[in-house]
Order: C-alpha cells, then structure tokens, then sequence
C-alpha cells in the first residue's frame, strides 16, 4: 500500500472506452477518496457501469472493447502493474440481481477463501462468522449455515453475496445498483450496511436510485453521454450543484 | 425486527443537539439580558449583541442541516414533520434572540438615568419568557405535547405581566409627563418581552403539529374582543 497517496484510493487519467465505434466513455478523471463512498449516477446508458467495471477489469473478455488512458489503485496502474487475481482480490465487487453459488450458506462465504489456500477449520469459522457479523447477516442465519442460500430472501441474499466478497478481505468495494432487485425495507438494511462499512474500506456504487445516491454517498460523479459533468461532494451536488445539466438530471427535468 | 436508517436517526440526533444548543444561547441571550437592564451593564448589553450573531449564525446552520436531510434522506410523515417543524422553531428562537438584542439596545440608550421605578415585574417576566423557551425545545425534543401545552398556558401569565406593567407606566406618566421617554422605552421592553412568549407559544404550537400533523392554537385570547377593548386603556381613561 502506497502511504503517499493523499487519501486517494484509485484515481483515473484520461481514461476512454470503446465498444467497437461507440465511444461510451470520454476523457474521464477522477479520483475516488479511501474509505468513503462514491456514488455514480445518470441515465441509463450513460456509461456509469462501464465505468465501475474498469476498475476491475470486468470488461476485459468484452470483445471489440478498446480503453485507453489509465486507472490507478493506490498508485499502480490496474492494466499494467497488476495481476487480475491480486486485483480481483483487492477489489470485491456486488451485483445489481443477488447471486449466490446454490451451495449452503457457509460454503458460500467460504468459497473464496479455500480458493486462496485458506484450509482449517477453526479459521474457516471465524471468517464466516465476521464476514456474516460485518455484513449484518449473522443473527439471521446463524442457525442455518448448512442451508443452501437459495432459500434466503433476496434482501438476505444480497448481503450474503456482500459478506462474500468481505471473506476476502478486499480495500475496495465496487456495487453495481446492489438494492434495484430488493423490496424498500431490504434497501435500508443494505444503505445502513454501506454505511457501516465505509469505516474499513473504499466503496464505489453505481445506482440509478439517485435518491439512494444522496443518502449513503460522500461524493458523486454525474455522467452523462459517456462523460463527468459533475464531481463533487454529495451535499454540494444535491443542494447546490454547479451545472445546470445536473440540476436538471436530480430534480426529474431532464431531457 | 431490527430498526434501519441508522444514518438519519444519527442526523437527526445531531439536529437535536444544535436545538439544543441555539435554545440555551436564546435563554442565556434572555437572562443577561435582564440582568444588564436591572445592573444598567453597559458591557454587557454590548456583548448581547455579538451573542446575536453567533444565534444567527446558528438559525442558518440549522436549516442547512434542514435543508440537507430533506434533500438527501427523503424524509416522510412524522420525519418530514419533524424537520419542518425545526426550520419554523429556529425563526422563532432567533426572533427571541433579536429581541433580547433590542432591549439591550434600550438598556444602553438608559445607561446614565435613574429607573423611574424599581424593576420587577420586568424581571418576572423576562423568567417566565426564559422558562417558556426552555420547556418548548424540551417539549421538541420529547416530542411531548404536555410539554408543549403547559408552554402555550404560561403565555397567559405574561400576558397578565405585561397588562399590568402598561396600566403601572399609564400612571406614572399621568403623574409625571417628564417621564415619559423612560416610559416610552420601559413599554416597549415589555412589548418585546410578550413577544419572546408569544413566540415560545409558537414553538410550542409548531411541536403539537409536529406530534399530531394538525395545527391547534392553543392559547392566547379565545375572546378576541378582550384585546380590541383593551382594558387597562378603558380602564385609565375612565379613571383619568
């Protein structure tokens, strides 16, 4: 871990991707603050996934993408001076559906570390049980580890998959509209968790909810057509954003 | 069932502290005051006034955390009650305050007279005003509408303090016309005083509708004729 990087998790210069001829994201920079949550909105299309996903290098098996420009964690370029395992490793990442393995609840929190060589008991146990506890999880089902976690509700799903990616213990925590599927109650549960866990580690959320945006967010990025119009900290963006377009996009006028 | 919105009910709690802390700036604003009226503390008058500032400075910060919750946590019902409530109570608590500034402005102009009358009345007033101030943000608080009620009842008390205090500068100023600047600036102190009550009733009004979602005036004059026959004008003209 670099100490010299002023608080800056990941940070991107001049970053542009391509699907084939479609530019869907241009020139964008920005610098995502440690242990806070940044917050991506805009209207659907306006390349705010695509953007999460080269963080990790989601879009690599995507043929015909083509990027340019670079992305940094913790100052070492996420293209050219990381292993995807290790990166995979230090950026977990949460889907928009729940998607646990059909396998029992343990096994699903144990999954990843038995794939990086973690083999006893004991320490087994204390991961499942501190990643269930971290992902305010573990007073549900504590009693039913054994079960498969199919049998959850997707409210209880979705923090299972969380409490999956936390087993490894990542720096980064990238969520890809994570309470679109799950009823208001359920949300809650999971923007409380997001608060929770900003404390430990860098979270990066795309939401089309930009309600949820302004709740659980320190800063926010609005895309549009691919690019930044605006970066700033949440309660400047929705009380006194800079540019009309964002405006316009946060209070329903947009278009 | 486990509650949720942990994040709100956190900033909610630190809404509540900064009341808090603007109404005991209002009541301390209201008690010094008093005192550099009765001591003629010019000093202190004087730091009444940088007091203000710091209650306006207040006002303003709490409505951006008004301002804020609503624009970030979507509050509904009883939260959205609650928040605007806070926005109307801080008006009200910085109106106090200006007043308290006004009587100090007073206590300044009257620096180097002697009182035509020794202050008591006054003084009682001004406690009931604190004590009002006092009770409404703890009935906000609590959300406790006997709080809030108990609150409204005082406001008829002052309003007796201050008939009383008017009938007592009528006579003085009947007796002795060359009182009457004296006079002039102890009925508006007075004046400003009902006012600090009337707006404490006000919060207390503002944390009924906050409980119940219904606005209920619940003192002040039911027989509104009482106040256009204003009695101790009747009464002194007739005794004049």
């Amino acid at each position: 871990m670099d100490d010299n990087n002023n608080g800056l998790k990941i940070y991107t210069e001049n970053l542009n991707l391509f699907y084939g001829d479609i530019h869907a994201l241009k020139e964008v920079n920005i610098e995502v603050e440690e242990k806070k949550v940044t917050a991506l909105i805009g209207p659907s299309g306006c390349g705010k996934s695509t953007f999460l996903k080269t963080l990790n290098r989601m879009n690599d098996l995507i043929p015909a993408v083509r990027i340019t420009g670079d992305v940094y964690l913790d100052s070492l370029n996420v293209y050219r001076q990381y292993d995807i395992v290790e990166l995979r490793k230090r950026i977990g990442m949460v889907f928009q559906k729940p998607n646990p393995f059909p396998m029992s609840v343990y096994d699903n929190i144990a999954y990843g570390p038995r794939i990086h060589g973690v083999r006893s008991k004991s320490k087994l146990d204390e991961i499942v049980y501190r990643s269930l506890t971290n992902a305010a999880l573990w007073n549900e089902v504590k009693d039913r580890l054994r079960q498969n976690a199919l049998g959850l509700s997707g409210g209880q799903q979705q923090r299972l998959c969380i409490a999956r990616v936390l087993a490894v213990e990542p720096e980064v925590v990238l969520m890809d509209e994570p309470t679109s599927a799950l009823d208001p109650i359920s949300t809650l549960k999971i923007e409380d968790l997001i608060d929770e866990l900003k404390g430990k580690y860098t979270i990066v959320i795309v939401t089309h909810n930009m309600q949820q945006a302004g709740r659980i967010s320190d800063k926010t990025a609005f895309f549009l057509h691919g690019e930044i119009v605006e970066y700033n900290d949440t309660e400047k963006i929705f009380s006194r954003p800079n540019d009309k377009r964002t405006e316009d996009y946060i209070t329903g006028r947009f278009g | 069932m486990t509650t949720t919105r942990h994040y709100f009910d956190k900033e909610l709690e630190a809404l509540h502290l900064q009341l808090i802390k603007m109404g005991s700036l209002v009541e301390e604003s209201i008690e010094n005051t008093i005192l550099a009226l009765k001591k003629q503390d010019v000093e202190l008058a004087r730091k009444i006034f940088w007091n203000d500032d710091v209650i306006d400075g207040m006002e303003q910060k709490i409505e951006k955390m008004c301002l804020n919750l609503i624009a970030r946590q979507q509050p509904l019902a009883g939260d959205l009650r609650t928040i605007s409530t806070a926005l109307k109570i801080i008006t009200d608590m910085e109106r106090i305050a200006d007043h308290s500034a006004d009587i100090a402005e007073i206590t300044i102009r009257m620096a180097n007279e002697k009182y035509i009358k020794p202050l008591i009345d006054i003084p009682r007033m001004a406690e009931l005003a604190k004590q009002m101030v006092n009770k409404a943000i703890d009935a906000f608080i609590r959300q406790d509408m006997g709080l809030a009620r108990e609150v409204c009842r005082s406001d008829d008390a002052v309003d007796d303090l201050f008939s009383r205090i008017v009938l007592e500068l009528i006579n003085i100023v009947k007796n002795d016309p060359e009182t009457i600047e004296q006079v002039i600036n102890f009925m508006f102190i007075a004046k400003y005083l009902e006012r600090m009550a009337d707006h404490a009733t006000n919060i207390g009004e503002w944390v009924v509708f906050n409980v119940t979602g219904e606005h209920a005036h619940l003192a002040r004059h039911e027989n509104k004729d009482d106040r256009i026959n204003n009695p101790f004008v009747k009464n002194t003209i007739g005794d004049g």
